[in-house]
């Protein structure tokens, strides 16, 4: 039987790139920066107090997203099971 | 009954029917005309009650328009075309005919004036979802659609019974505003929430829908939920209750999706997530909640169809739909990929997309009303849909890790539904007034204001971050989370296994005895009347002899008394 021929390893797309990743996230980090600096330019309108808080719903999403994450994460030591657990049905 | 009085559904409900007669030349034509006949009729219905007829004594009105059963029943059968166009080339007829039999009893529900003819279009739907979910034919999503079928059939009943004793105190069926304060309207009130996917029973939504076939979904994510908004809407608007059942919604699809690693459970968790804002804003119950309740679901039909069209055509085109068998995709499906991504905007609410515009309504009411703890329940989650569904899914799906997938994009077909639905998602974030003219309130609100724009950014891609911050944390794996189905599926089974196990026992044990009591008896016959036994054997001559002569001597006896 012939052996196969070696496949050539094709270059990763651009997008996928270490150097494109790393300026992927300097642009990233950058437009972040930009938004929380914005909250200097408006006039707070809090309904609540702390919502009035400088860059509050920056500092609130990132917050209370790594919260659902660690929940979800810990729930997941509860009910998570293998995919295989219906099948025998 | 007049021409008047034909509910505009029944143009797909009975259109159904020709699909599977006409040949496969003119099917195409009828699956896309049949949709666009319903929208011009939907469109052109004269708003008001169409003329009431009397059955078993009560006022029947089939068809009563107004802006919300308009808004409704245009999504519906908008959402049938895409669907329709999008599920061209699949070869199930049976799948499309009763697909669109569920979508045109959702626009019957739409302008169901009265009690009787919301739960006959009510029951239709159930049945035709769950032929969709059978022909997808494998057993998995037989076993599913049975499921599905239990409980809608319960929730059926309970609306049913609710509307008897509903009828029963107040004499009438007019489809109206209620109050859950008797044991009637309580009972309408659980069978709608247990079509919107609400607690206890939410779990038959993430069990089924991704069960049903790579076009079916699409089909599935639109009507039940969004119809059972509508409903709620028309019927208990500003009920408290459900602010609470909707946060609890919201933050079960976050987390529950947060962990599943099927994508199309993802988009299905999201779907109870989206319906969870929905239901909040219901139970706001003013003007501008009830407003964003409305264009929340227009939007979220268009944009749940289009994402799970994306991922219908990740599995039309690659045969997988776990996560952990996915990614990079992106680099052999763009449209796809872009299509999917625009989708998973629009549900996060990202500016000049129509979540934004239909989402920040609702937020907005809760501020208004000074609710505090539910306003920032409703910004975390609104960070969380991000999280779960904006990044998560066209993140796994497409690119993270190089699966060494490298499928094309689908069929003409399907590129253009989702074409036409990323435009739809584009327009109506970017020119919202058009949506807003359609709402069943007058609309006094400008989303695109400098500071809702910059927090909007802020929350949102905040959350971006977090995403990859967390990176590691939501590594997929071939894991399924337990839910309420786990009631039904496993311990109801067992329990039913232990009480089979428990009547076989006493039924064998009943048994033994019985036979052991009978064999007993048949012992002793056998001993006595046996070929060996006392009375069987045969008697000398001497001993009948005298048997004969004590006879004789007896009769003696008795003939001299």
């Amino acid at each position: 039987m012939p052996e196969a021929p070696a496949v050539p390893v094709a270059k990763p797309h651009w997008l996928v790139r270490k150097g494109t990743i790393k300026v992927l996230w300097i642009i990233g980090l950058a437009v972040l920066a930009v938004l929380v600096y914005g909250d200097t330019y408006l006039t707070p309108h809090p309904h609540f107090g702390i919502d009035g808080t400088f860059g509050f719903h920056a500092w609130y999403g990132l917050l209370t997203c790594i919260a659902m994450v660690l929940v979800a994460k810990l729930l997941g030591k509860f009910i998570g099971r293998k995919d295989t657990y219906y099948d025998d049905q | 009954m007049t021409i008047s009085s034909l509910p505009p559904g029944l143009i797909l409900v009975f259109g159904a029917f020709l699909l599977p007669i006409v040949g496969p030349f003119l099917r195409p034509l009828l699956v896309l005309a049949l949709p666009l006949l319903t929208i011009w009729q939907v469109w052109h219905m004269p708003e008001g009650a169409s003329p009431a007829f009397t059955l078993m004594g009560y006022e029947i009105i089939t068809v009563n328009v107004d802006a919300l059963g308009r808004l409704f029943a245009l999504i519906f059968s908008l959402m049938a075309f895409a669907g329709g166009l999008f599920a061209l080339n699949q070869k199930r007829i049976l799948e499309l005919s009763a697909a669109f039999t569920y979508a045109g009893s959702a626009v019957g529900v739409a302008f169901a004036g009265d009690l009787i003819t919301l739960f006959v279009f009510w029951e239709i739907m159930a049945l035709g979802s769950t032929i969709v979910l059978l022909s997808a034919d494998t057993p998995q999503a037989t076993k599913a659609a049975m499921r599905y079928f239990m409980v809608h059939m319960f929730g059926g009943a309970l609306m049913l019974t609710g509307i008897f004793l509903y009828v029963f105190d107040t004499g009438g069926v007019v489809l109206t505003e209620m109050k859950p304060d008797t044991v009637g309207t309580a009972l309408i009130l659980a069978g709608i929430l247990v079509n919107a996917a609400a607690p206890p029973l939410s779990a038959w939504l993430a069990d089924a829908y991704p069960e049903a076939s790579w076009s079916g979904t699409v089909f599935l994510s639109a009507f039940t939920t969004k119809a059972a908004v509508y409903v709620l809407i028309r019927t208990f608007p500003g009920t408290e209750l459900l602010i609470y059942v909707g946060v609890f919604m919201i933050f079960y699809g976050i987390t529950m999706a947060l962990l599943e690693n099927d994508m199309r459970r993802i988009l299905a968790y999201s779907i109870v997530n989206q319906v969870g804002f929905m239901v909040t804003g219901i139970g706001i119950g003013t003007e501008m909640a009830l407003n964003g309740a409305a264009a929340h679901a227009f939007a979220h039909i268009i944009y749940k169809a289009l994402l799970l069209m994306s991922a219908g055509s990740v599995l039309y085109m690659t045969g997988k739909r776990k996560c952990t068998d996915l990614g990079g995709l992106f680099q052999s499906m763009p449209l796809t990929t872009l299509c999917g991504t625009i989708g998973a905007l629009a549900i996060s609410a990202f500016p000049w997309t129509s979540g934004f515009v239909s989402k920040s309504m609702i937020n907005q009411a809760a501020a208004n009303e000074h609710l505090a703890l539910l306003w920032f329940c409703l910004m975390a989650a609104s960070a969380g849909v991000f999280l779960h569904a904006g990044i998560k899914f066209p993140w796994f799906v497409f690119f993270q890790k190089d699966s060494g997938l490298r499928p094309k994009d689908p069929p003409w077909n399907m590129r253009f539904a989702m074409i036409l639905f990323s435009a739809f998602c584009i327009g109506l974030g970017v020119w919202p007034e058009h949506l807003y003219a359609l709402l069943p309130f007058a609309v006094d609100y400008e989303p695109y204001t400098d500071a809702h724009l910059l927090n909007a950014l802020q929350l949102l891609l905040f959350a971006g971050l977090a995403f990859f911050l967390m990176l590691p944390m939501m590594k997929r794996t071939l894991t399924i989370s337990l839910d309420t189905d786990w009631f039904y599926r496993r311990l109801a089974t067992a329990i039913i296994d232990r009480i089979g196990t428990f009547i076989g026992n006493t039924d064998k044990a009943i048994r033994e005895r019985t036979m052991s009591g009978l064999n007993s008896i048949l012992d002793y016959v056998w001993q006595h009347h046996g070929p060996e036994g006392s009375m069987a054997r045969t008697w000398t001559t001497g001993n009948m002899v005298l048997l004969v002569t004590i006879f004789l001597c007896v009769y003696l006896v008795f003939s001299f008394i």
